[in-house]
């Protein structure tokens, strides 16, 4: 008969793991980021270069979602014009709870060279962005250099959303 | 519009005002005898007001009333099955009219004519879709972008510009930022207009550096603490570099070949 009698108070200490619960959920959180499947002009094919095989998103647990409703980050890489902002607002209220937005190249980030009526000079105008991405279009090094930092912000931010009120600052 | 100004001489001139390189004019030639072109021509009869070669290709002048009998005289006649491109030029602040042209295609011939006719303001042009189903969307947009209007069409309506849009773009009168209506339409349509205040209103010039802005620019040289406000005048510090050492090599203390 095997003897499996552990000493739990012997050197090895207790096997259990100490830590808090806002530690714990933005683990979870920061480690499996799912973005929204959502393209908008040419920094899309960056985006799609870097979930592709060479850069891999999928090893930071970022797995690109077809719907708004399991995704957690919105990344919005392209142009965005005054036509679609109406669509792209849409979708960002349509995730979820805790959620955060990626402005991915020049023109996401101000509008970039397309200085004209007809496009939103910066998404910030409609969304609450987390990252700015520089860039035109930004290299998919980039793209993860922002998750990671996405990664840090949020293991940096309390775990109850509800305290966040950056969130809720534009909600209508 | 800038007023045209003739650029001839300019070589003489001392200095050449004008802001923008103006492209001088492809050589317009007649139409030859026993041609392609001049059974089309001849096809047209007395619908044609003025017709030459531009670049190749015929360049027919009709009445704006007469588009719909010239284009089916030119597909059924002529061989031109295809029309790739239907859109309109504004030249109302010159002419007070604009220009819509048609650009067709003959597959047998490989030729191509374009026809071109003016209307006034605010005058409706005759749809050729029944002719040619390329027409559909290229009438829709140049109803979207000048706001010509055509008639008989089966569906007209914007196509680029949203449903909701005012004004029309590519109007030479329509500035290019756009007017009041477009630098808020994405917040009147999300928020309302109520929240023009709160996000306030956009920012044309990305490059621009704010001077008393201490959350996203810093100052060079020395630091202020973050948010600072500093618009009362910030205290006058000088820049300090790093000290650089100078050695001067050639003051050497040790003479090593006594010879020299």
């Amino acid at each position: 008969m095997a003897q499996h009698q552990v000493n739990y108070a012997s050197s090895a200490g207790l096997p259990i793991a100490l830590t808090t619960v806002d530690h714990l959920v933005n683990w979870g959180r920061s480690n499996s980021l799912w973005p929204l499947t959502y393209g908008l002009a040419c920094c899309a094919i960056e985006m799609m270069a870097a979930g592709g095989a060479r850069y891999d998103f999928d090893r930071f647990g970022t797995i690109f979602r077809a719907s708004p409703r399991q995704s957690d980050v919105m990344i919005l890489a392209g142009t965005l014009s005054k036509k679609h902002a109406e669509f792209a607002r849409r979708l960002y209220d349509q995730m979820s709870e805790p959620k955060w937005v990626i402005s991915m190249g020049s023109c996401a980030n101000t509008g970039g060279m397309f200085n004209t009526y007809a496009t939103v000079q910066g998404v910030d105008r409609i969304v609450p962005v987390d990252i700015y991405l520089p860039g035109c279009a930004p290299r998919p090094e980039t793209l993860q250099y922002a998750l990671m930092m996405l990664q840090k912000k949020i293991r940096k931010e309390s775990a109850n959303m509800n305290k966040n009120t950056k969130q809720n600052l534009r909600l209508v | 519009m800038r007023k045209y100004t003739p650029k001839d001489n300019v070589q003489g001139k001392s200095y050449y005002t004008d802001r923008f390189w103006v492209a001088p004019r492809v050589p317009r030639e007649e139409v030859e005898e026993g041609s392609h072109f001049e059974t089309v021509v001849n096809a047209l009869g007395s619908q044609v007001k003025e017709s030459y070669i531009e670049v190749g290709q015929l360049v027919v002048h009709i009445d704006a009333s007469e588009n719909f009998a010239v284009i089916k005289t030119l597909r059924d006649e002529c061989g031109y099955k295809q029309c790739s491109e239907q859109s309109a030029v504004d030249y109302l602040a010159q002419d007070g009219e604009f220009e819509l042209f048609y650009q067709l295609l003959n597959h047998a011939e490989a030729k191509r004519v374009r026809v071109v006719c003016r209307i006034k303001k605010g005058e409706a042009i005759e749809s050729i879709v029944p002719l040619y189903k390329s027409a559909n969307f290229a009438e829709r947009e140049m109803y979207d972008m000048f706001g010509i209007k055509v008639n008989n069409h089966p569906f007209l309506k914007r196509i680029i510009m949203p449903d909701d849009w005012e004004g029309h773009p590519l109007l030479k009168t329509y500035p290019l930022h756009g007017d009041e209506f477009a630098s808020w339409y994405e917040v009147d349509k999300i928020f309302g207009k109520e929240y023009r205040d709160i996000i306030g209103p956009e920012n044309r010039d990305p490059a621009k550096v704010e001077r008393y802005d201490t959350k996203r620019f810093s100052r060079v040289g020395y630091e202020v603490p973050f948010g600072a406000d500093i618009s009362e005048g910030e205290k006058e510090q000088a820049i300090e570099y790093s000290e650089t050492i100078l050695v001067n090599y050639n003051a050497g203390t040790k003479q090593l070949d006594e010879r020299k």
